[in-house]
């Protein structure tokens, strides 16, 4: 199996509510797999114990083999999985081209290369990949005066930037503008064509989901309720009943 | 070296001194505690930093000195010192803290430097820089062939400091105001929403603050010294009780008070009175050392 | 480009021509070379990295004790020179003098790098105010230790040798030491503040979380960023300990609420996270203390206390902070006016 990331009875509660009881899913290396599920059923209790915000109770997780559910944030983003946030975070105060150059792989880099300006080439990536995403025209805009969704983009084309193998994204359409989500869609496929890059989606627009994922998994109550291609997913009845509020 | 290692086997071979240290340290530890409570409810309520603390304490006491330099009973000044106290940590509640509240914590604990600066130089001209106590005339306890000696005056210092303690407590469990200032701890916003009046909220914890560390200024004067430079050590002191102890908690507050008091009576005894103040912030790394590895397993930073 | 090459060399030629055009204010001039050091090195973690220490007079005074102890026990036994300096007189000759003079400086320097080093990996944990009170507290602890150090001669302090030429031409070295690592402080930031490196540690002030999760070394860029801070400041410790000839621990050395306060209150006044702003700061407040310092009457420290309080409360952006909101153009801030385009 070529799974990049692997999840095996992960447990997470906070106090005494339960927001993960013995989740187990895997991610596999070039595909594009979702997580959906209602409104608090701990999709993003599982990206947060993925990218280490939190200690887990119980379970392991794999990152390429390589355990990673006792390792610190910034331990594990070196590995090459990068995050988006729900909220969007970008640097509200410098221009977005400013932003993009912050987002070079630092990871790939030693103290020497850090100390060295940035290259022409990284200007052209840059500005290459504002205009992937579309904000091209706005590069020198101070990105705090963004909208929310131009926002939103811009943090995609900074994950872009760098470089990661994996990508997890937290709901990236939520708060944009409908017109928008078809060429977004567009842009997470060629993503994960174009540059090869892994992507893990949390995701609450079920048409988004079922156009692009290879594989579904989803989440109630904390509980694995079931997983498999969009397909199945769809016509599964307890996922139909669990976003129904029938539970 | 050698000295420490015989102060060590002192500490072995009679027990008993053990039990002096400890109830030296205790003692001294009851009015750390009250300095730390101010501090955590100056923290807990406007997230202000107050790093001037210990200066409000030898106010405090200066005002003790004061009362009695004017022929009457220095007891009277633990509730005069109280009072002033109140009124000197209003006007500067109105005149600098209330615009850094909502200010980053940088900002805060910056001012409240410049403060405990002003302040600390202001008695310095006002008093000398030399240290003075008041003393009562009471005569001291001894216990255990002389090794342990308790002086009247102490026991009436921590006595009084329980009763402010108790009073404290009671106030904030009972009163309107106390709830009110409860409410404000846990959410600003909501309160604000539900009709409290923020603004005097703050004022007046800022102004109790000041008088809890004025009283305990007053009952120091009368068992120890003082001296206008002193401030920043008790700020400190302050801070490490708060930071083992956490916000909000009072009895954690006051035995972490106890404990601190204690550590630092043992480790004065074992490396000498010079390094007293040394100890207190060394104490104060070790707890923020110990609490962030607390964090780090819970993946989490000391913020 | 040409216009600020000019105001450059000007303002070198100023800096060189100095000491000669105000012979009587050596003394002065070279404090305000001390203040703008500090000044900038703490801009570089406060202003660009966004962690407020206030124990970075730390290196101030570790930077003099291990001048005094390099350039001493290249000669003699410390122990002795400081115990013997009240009853006997030692002397060094021109060559020692000026040999333990550069090693001890440059010494002083790596000592406190490496030093900051190892402290920044327990404190730089710590965040916001926490990191401010332990930085505070690692300052006072190791001033109370020294102090009660025998070996570098307790509360009395240490003195350095004497340089044996004339007192005028001392000052002068002196004056030229500050100026020579200010000036090359202020080349060294000018080009580092425009790496890779630079951006990044921009990105830790403005949000760490953001930083760690891109996978940014966010650790090792605040260790070394200190490391170098505490470079330059354990330098211009060490030249102050040839200049003061005579220090002693807690007032001097490691004088937490002098310098170590002063150094924050030039960067807030002349601006924080500007490249220029901790220079103008500096100058301000030099000129704004040796010019109404005597006219004070003993109460200059409460107006120094006063004068921090109005600066952070309502004054905190500083200078360039203002001008930045003035005249944003001279900031390279651009303002794109194409925004009629249909925005997401």
């Amino acid at each position: 199996m070529n799974n990049i990331i692997e999840v095996t009875g992960v447990s997470k509660s906070y106090g005494g509510v339960k927001a993960n009881s013995n989740v187990s899913l895997s991610v596999e290396k070039g595909g594009i797999t979702g997580l959906i599920g209602p409104n608090g059923s701990g999709k993003t209790t599982m990206f947060n114990s993925i990218v280490g915000y939190h200690p887990i109770d119980e379970g392991s997780i794999k990152y390429d083999g390589q355990e990673i559910s006792k390792m610190q944030v910034p331990q594990i983003a070196r590995l090459g999985m990068l995050r988006t946030f729900q909220q969007t975070r970008i640097y509200g105060a410098m221009n977005c081209v400013e932003n993009m150059l912050i987002s070079l792989p630092h990871r790939k880099m030693n103290l020497w290369d850090a100390l060295k300006r940035n290259t022409r080439e990284d200007h052209e990536r840059a500005g290459h990949l504002l205009e992937f995403v579309g904000l091209y025209e706005k590069r020198y805009l101070r990105s705090g005066s963004l909208s929310f969704g131009q926002q939103k983009l811009l943090e995609f084309a900074m994950a872009l930037m760098n470089e990661p193998t994996v990508l997890l994204l937290d709901e990236p359409t939520a708060g944009i503008n409908p017109t928008l989500i078809n060429g977004l869609i567009d842009r997470l496929r060629r993503a994960n064509t174009e540059f090869g890059i892994t992507l893990f989606i949390i995701e609450h627009n079920m048409r988004v989901i079922m156009n692009m994922a290879d594989k579904i998994y989803c989440l109630a109550h904390g509980e694995m309720l079931a997983e498999g291609k969009p397909e199945d997913i769809q016509d599964d009845q307890r996922v139909i009943d669990a976003y129904l509020g029938a539970h | 070296m050698d000295e420490i290692l015989f102060n060590i086997s002192l500490l072995i071979d009679y027990p008993i001194v053990n039990l002096k240290i400890i109830i030296d340290g205790v003692m001294i530890g009851a009015l750390f505690a009250l300095a730390a409570y101010g501090l955590a409810l100056v923290w807990g309520v406007m997230n202000v930093k107050n790093l001037a603390q210990g200066d409000f304490v030898i106010a405090g006491g200066y005002v003790a000195l004061m009362l009695s330099k004017a022929g009457i009973n220095p007891l009277f000044g633990v509730p005069l010192a109280f009072v002033v106290m109140w009124g000197i940590g209003w006007v500067i509640y109105k005149v600098i803290i209330t615009r850094v509240i909502e200010r980053d914590l940088f900002t805060s604990l910056l001012a409240t430097f410049g403060l405990a600066i002003m302040m600390a130089q202001l008695m310095n001209l006002m008093f000398g820089s030399d240290a003075q106590s008041v003393n009562l005339g009471y005569d001291t306890l001894r216990f255990a062939d002389g090794i342990i000696d308790v002086p009247i005056a102490k026991l009436i210092g921590v006595g009084m400091a329980a009763v402010l303690a108790i009073a404290v407590v009671l106030f904030m469990k009972r009163s309107r105001m106390g709830q009110a200032i409860r409410a404000t701890a846990q959410d600003a916003r909501a309160a604000r929403v539900l009709g409290i009046d923020t603004e005097k909220v703050y004022a007046f914890t800022f102004g109790l603050n000041a008088a809890i560390c004025g009283a305990a200024g007053a009952i120091i004067v009368m068992i120890w010294v003082i001296q206008p430079f002193y401030g920043i050590g008790y700020s400190v002191r302050a801070f490490v009780i708060v930071t083992a102890a956490g916000l909000g908690n009072l009895p954690g507050v006051i035995a972490a008070g106890l404990g601190f008091g204690a550590a630092e009576q043992y480790g004065a005894h074992i490396f000498g009175d010079g390094y007293k103040q040394a100890i207190a912030v060394i104490l104060l790394l070790l707890v923020l050392f110990f609490r962030l590895l607390q964090q780090r397993r819970n993946r989490q930073v000391l913020k | 480009m040409n216009k600020k090459f000019i105001l450059y060399a000007v303002l070198l030629a100023f800096s060189v021509a100095a000491p000669f055009l105000f012979p009587n204010y050596q003394t002065q001039l070279a404090t305000l070379w001390l203040m703008i050091i500090v000044a900038l090195t703490w801009d570089m973690t406060g202003g660009q990295m966004g962690y407020n220490s206030l124990g970075n007079i730390f290196f101030y005074g570790t930077g003099m004790y291990v001048c005094a102890v390099i350039t001493i026990g290249l000669y003699y036994d410390v122990g002795e020179w400081t115990n013997a300096s009240r009853t006997e007189i030692f002397t060094f000759s021109d060559r020692q003098y000026f040999t333990g003079m550069v090693l001890g400086i440059l010494g002083a320097g790596l000592f406190c790098a490496a030093s900051a080093y190892f402290i920044g990996m327990l404190t730089f944990g710590l965040r916001g105010p926490y990191f401010a009170i332990g930085t505070l507290g690692v300052a006072i602890a190791a001033g109370e230790i020294v102090s009660n150090i025998e070996w570098l001669g307790g509360g009395q302090g240490v003195s350095m040798p004497i340089y044996n030429g004339d007192f005028d031409t001392f000052k002068t070295l002196i004056y030229f030491e500050y100026a020579i690592l200010g000036v090359g402080l202020f080349v060294f930031l000018n080009w580092l503040y425009k790496t890779r490196f630079g951006a990044a540690i921009n990105a830790i002030r403005d949000d760490e979380e953001k930083a760690e999760a891109m996978g940014i070394h966010t650790l090792r860029y605040k260790l070394v960023t200190w490391a170098m801070s505490a470079f330059f400041v354990g330098a211009a410790g060490a030249i102050s300990a040839f200049q003061l000839i005579h220090f002693e621990p807690l007032e001097t050395a490691y004088q937490t609420i002098n310098l170590g306060i002063f150094m924050v209150v030039c960067v807030l006044l002349g601006g924080k996270g500007t490249l220029w702003g901790p220079v103008i700061g500096a100058i301000m407040f030099q000129v704004f203390k040796e010019t109404t310092w005597n006219y004070f009457l003993g109460w200059q420290w409460v107006a120094l206390g006063a004068l921090i309080v109005i600066v952070v409360v309502f004054f905190q952006d500083g200078l360039m902070g203002w001008l930045r909101l003035k005249r944003p153009e001279w900031f390279g801030v651009k303002v794109e006016q194409k925004t009629s385009e249909a925005g997401a």
